[in-house]
C-alpha cells in the first residue's frame, strides 16, 4: 500500500526519530511511504490558542499536500484529531464550504499510526523486538478525541521481550495541552507531577505513547529530575527489532535531552 | 413608544453577584496548588465522586441513548425559549403562581428584597441556588436588613465560615471534616462545645441548629433544577431534605431560575431525572425531588412567585457555538473529573461556576474580557465533555471563546499583541516550505540549552528540560535519503 506521511510540524523538527521510525515500520511491513514535501503544519496550535483566521492557511496547505493520497498516517493522536476535527471547521468559519468538503474528504483518509496498523493493515505483530520494562501513557486527544482504545496496548503486547506494566490513573491528563504548559504553567507542572509520581510507581525503564507532544512534557519533566525513566515513541518501539536500528546511524529517541 | 432593538442582548453587569474573580486564574491557581491540604480535600473528594458515579452510570444500558436524548430537549428547548417561557408563564400563573421577569442580576435582587420587605419579613430560609449566588441575593437581602439562612449543610458550612462555595454540588469540597468541626464550634450558635469531627456528629449539630429556623421563618427562596412549561410545574432536586422543608412550610416561595432551566413537557422531566443523580451525585435515584405547581389551597406556600432570570442568557443563546452552555444541568461531573479542578480547586476561577463548565459559562455571562482568562484554563483534554450527561463540548467552546478573546482583543486595540504577532508569523513561515526549514535549521543551530528559555516560554523550562535539537530534521533526512537511494 501506498501510504503518504503526516510528519507533524513537531516531529519534523524536534523528534525526527519518531517519523523515521514509522517509515522503517511500514516499510518492513511491504509498504511505500511517500512524504508530499509541501506540508509543514496542521495548525492546531493556531486554532487551540485563538487563532483558526491564521491557521486557514495551513489548513489549506495541509488539504492541497495530502488530498492526492488515499491513505495518510501520523504519528500524533493530537495532530489527527486536530484534521478530524477541527480543519473542516476552521474552513466553515471562514466560509470556505469547498475546503471543508475537501478537509472532510483527507480526514476520513487519515490515520493514527495504532488505528492504521490495526484497522487498515490488519496486523498487531509487527515483528518488533524491545527488550525494556514499558508503561503506556494514552494520551487525551488519542483516548478521547480519536478513540484508539486499546490498539496501541494490543501492539505492544506482541512486541517481543516487552514487559508491559499499567500505568496508575492512565486516562489523567500529563498537564501538556499545547500553550496551556506555558499560560498556566503552574497547574501544568501539578499534572506532570502526578503523572512522573505514576510513571515512576510503575517502575518501567520506559514510558510510551502516541504523541511527540505529550512525551516531550513527560520527559521534559522526567529528565529535569533525572529520574532515570526514558520516553519513546510508540512508532520507535514498533520499528526496534533484533537487528536494531540498522541504517540509522542517527538514531535519536524522544528521550534525547539537552545539557 | 416604540422600541428598536440595536445589537446583541445584555452581559451580566458588573459591581453585583459572583461571576467575576478579583485576579486572573494562573494567579489565583497558583496560589490554591501550594495549599497541599486543599489538594488532598479535593484528591479525596472527586476521586471517591468519579468511582460511585461511574459505577452507577457502567449499570444502565442505555446511558448513550439518555445522554443524546438530553442534548435533543435541551437544544429544542434553546431553539424556542421565547415561546416555552411565556407558555411556563401562562401555566404558573393559571395555578396561582406570580411570574417576574428580570433582565439581570440588579433586578432579580430588587424583585426578591421586595416580594421579603412586603411579607415583613426580616428572615429568609434557602434551599441551596446557583442563580441566587450567580446574582449575590444574599449580600442584596442582607443590605435590606433581612436574614438570609442557607439550609442545605455544605452552603451553611460555607456561609457560616464566611466562605466562598468552590463547587456546584458540594460547596464545601474544599473542606475536610476537622475543618467543619472547627467552623461549627467557632460560628453555630449554642453547638455543644463536645462535638466530634464524625460525619454524623457534625450532621446533627446542623440539624439541630436548622430545625429552628425551618419551624419559625416564613418565606424561603429556591432555585429551581426544572421548570416544566406545559404544566407551570417547578422542580428542585436535593439530598438532605432541607429542600422539602423550605418548599413546603413557610407561607411564602420565591423561586429564582435561569431561563434556561425550563423544558418543554412533563415527560422531558423523565428523561433528566435519570441524568442528574448518576452523573452529579452518583446515585441511581434523587433522594428529594420536590415538585410544585402554583399555589394548592390550604397546602403548602400559599404565596407563590418565580423570578425568570436572564442576566447574560440571552447573549449566550446569541452565540452558535457557546448557546449550548444553556444546557448545563449543573450536575457538576465536569468538574469531578477535570485534572485542572481537582489540582486548584473552585475558587481559583473567580466565578460561583467553577471548572470546566464555569470557564464556558462566565466568560459567556459577562462578555468575554471581563473572564478572559478562563477559556485558556485547562489542557483541551476533553473529560469533561465524556462525562457531560447532556453532552455539552466544552473543549469545543473553550476553543471558540479563545478565538473570540483574541478577535475581541484585536477589535480593541490598535497595536496587535505579540502572541497575535507571533501567530501570524508562525502561519506565515509555516505557509512557505522553505521559510519554514530555514527556521527549523536555525531553531537547531541556535538551540539554547534545556535549562531557561526566555519569557514567556520560561514557564516551560520552568519545570521542564526542553528537547535537544536533533541533527537534522526528519525532512533533511528525507531528502538525503532519496538522494542516496538514487542509482
Amino acid at each position: 500500500m501506498r501510504i503518504a506521511l503526516f510528519v507533524t510540524c513537531l516531529a519534523d523538527t524536534l523528534f525526527p526519530e519518531a517519523a523515521r521510525a514509522t517509515v522503517r515500520l511500514l516499510e518492513r511491513l511491504g509498504h511505500q511511504v511517500a512524504f508530499p514535501e509541501e506540508q509543514t503544519c496542521c495548525g492546531q496550535m493556531h486554532v487551540n490558542t485563538g487563532y483558526p483566521d491564521d491557521a486557514l492557511r495551513l489548513v489549506r496547505r495541509h488539504v492541497r499536500a495530502f488530498a492526492p493520497y488515499d491513505v495518510v498516517v501520523a504519528p500524533s493522536g493530537s495532530c489527527v484529531g486536530s484534521v478530524r476535527h477541527q480543519h473542516a471547521m476552521v474552513a466553515r468559519r471562514a466560509g470556505d464550504e469547498r475546503l471543508a468538503g475537501r478537509a472532510e474528504e483527507v480526514a476520513r483518509h487519515t490515520y493514527e499510526l495504532s488505528e492504521l496498523l490495526v484497522d487498515v493493515l490488519g496486523v498487531t505483530d509487527v515483528g518488533a523486538y524491545y527488550p525494556h520494562r514499558v508503561t503506556y501513557h494514552p494520551t487525551c486527544h488519542s483516548l478521547r478525541m480519536l478513540r484508539v482504545g486499546d490498539r496501541p496496548l494490543r501492539l505492544l503486547r506482541e512486541v517481543r521481550g516487552l514487559d508491559l506494566v499499567e500505568l496508575p490513573q492512565a486516562e489523567q491528563c500529563c498537564g501538556f495541552g499545547g500553550t496551556f504548559a506555558v499560560k498556566n504553567a503552574d497547574t501544568s507542572t501539578a499534572m506532570l507531577a502526578d503523572k512522573m509520581r505514576h510513571v515512576l510507581a510503575t517502575r518501567a525503564d520506559v514510558c510510551t505513547a502516541g504523541d511527540a507532544s505529550c512525551l516531550m512534557h513527560i520527559g521534559g519533566g522526567l529528565s529535569r529530575l533525572r529520574a532515570g525513566v526514558r520516553t519513546v515513541h510508540l512508532a520507535e518501539i514498533l520499528a526496534s527489532t533484533e537487528a536494531g536500528r540498522s541504517g540509522d546511524p542517527t538514531g535519536r529517541t524522544t528521550e534525547g535531552v539537552a545539557r | 413608544m416604540t422600541e428598536t432593538f440595536l445589537g446583541l442582548p445584555a452581559t451580566a453587569p458588573p459591581g453585583v453577584g459572583h461571576l467575576r474573580g478579583d485576579e486572573p486564574f494562573p494567579v489565583a491557581a497558583r496560589r490554591a496548588l501550594a495549599d497541599p491540604q486543599l489538594r488532598r480535600n479535593l484528591r479525596h473528594a472527586t476521586g471517591t465522586i468519579r468511582a460511585k458515579s461511574s459505577a452507577v452510570i457502567s449499570e444502565v444500558p442505555d446511558w448513550p441513548e439518555l445522554r443524546a436524548a438530553g442534548r435533543a430537549i435541551k437544544s429544542d428547548t434553546m431553539a424556542r425559549l421565547p415561546e416555552l417561557l411565556e407558555q411556563l408563564e401562562a401555566a404558573v400563573t393559571a395555578a396561582g403562581g406570580t411570574v417576574h421577569w428580570a433582565t439581570d442580576a440588579v433586578e432579580a435582587n430588587r424583585i426578591v428584597t421586595d416580594l421579603v420587605r412586603a411579607t415583613g419579613a426580616d428572615r429568609v430560609m434557602k434551599v441551596k441556588s446557583m442563580a441566587t449566588q450567580e446574582i449575590g441575593l444574599n449580600e442584596a437581602l442582607e443590605a435590606a436588613g433581612i436574614e438570609p439562612v442557607e439550609t442545605d449543610l455544605a452552603e451553611l458550612i460555607v456561609q457560616l465560615g464566611r466562605d466562598r462555595p468552590s463547587h456546584i454540588l458540594v460547596p464545601a469540597i474544599h473542606r475536610n471534616r476537622a475543618e467543619i468541626r472547627e467552623v461549627f464550634l467557632r460560628e453555630m450558635p449554642g453547638v455543644d462545645p463536645a462535638l466530634t469531627d464524625e460525619p454524623a456528629a457534625l450532621a446533627a449539630a446542623a440539624r439541630r441548629h436548622l430545625r429552628a429556623t425551618f419551624l419559625s421563618t416564613k418565606v424561603a427562596v429556591s432555585g429551581a433544577n426544572f421548570a416544566v412549561a406545559e404544566t407551570g410545574t417547578l422542580a428542585v432536586v436535593e439530598s438532605e431534605g432541607n429542600g422539602r422543608m423550605c418548599l413546603t412550610l413557610p407561607e411564602t416561595l420565591i423561586t429564582v431560575m435561569g431561563i434556561e432551566k425550563v423544558i418543554p413537557t412533563w415527560d422531558d422531566l423523565g428523561v433528566f431525572l435519570q441524568l442528574l443523580p448518576r452523573a452529579s451525585t452518583g446515585e441511581r435515584m434523587n433522594p428529594y425531588t420536590s415538585m410544585w405547581t402554583g399555589v394548592t389551597p390550604g397546602d403548602g406556600p400559599q404565596q407563590v412567585h418565580l423570578v425568570l432570570l436572564d442576566n447574560g442568557r440571552s447573549a449566550v443563546l446569541a452565540d452558535e457555538v457557546g448557546r449550548q452552555v444553556l444546557h448545563c444541568i449543573r450536575c457538576s461531573a465536569c468538574l469531578n473529573v477535570c485534572p485542572v479542578y481537582e489540582r486548584t480547586g473552585g475558587h481559583a476561577y473567580g466565578s460561583v461556576y467553577p471548572g470546566p463548565i464555569g470557564a464556558v459559562l462566565s466568560p459567556q455571562l459577562t462578555g468575554v474580557a471581563d473572564n478572559a482568562s478562563l477559556p485558556y484554563a485547562s489542557s483541551l483534554c476533553g473529560a469533561c465533555f465524556d462525562a457531560c450527561p447532556v453532552m455539552i463540548d466544552i473543549p469545543s467552546v473553550l476553543v471558540h471563546l479563545r478565538a473570540r478573546h483574541v478577535a475581541e482583543r484585536r477589535a480593541a486595540h490598535r497595536m496587535p499583541s505579540a502572541e497575535a504577532v507571533a501567530m501570524a508569523a508562525a502561519a506565515y513561515t509555516m505557509d512557505h516550505p522553505r521559510l519554514y526549514a530555514a527556521a527549523q535549521r536555525a531553531a537547531g543551530l541556535g538551540r539554547i540549552a534545556g535549562r531557561a528559555l526566555p519569557p514567556p516560554l520560561n514557564g516551560w523550562t520552568a519545570s521542564r528540560d526542553m528537547p535537544a535539537a536533533p541533527p537534522q530534521t526528519f525532512r533533511q533526512w528525507w531528502s538525503e535519503r532519496r538522494r542516496d537511494d538514487r542509482p
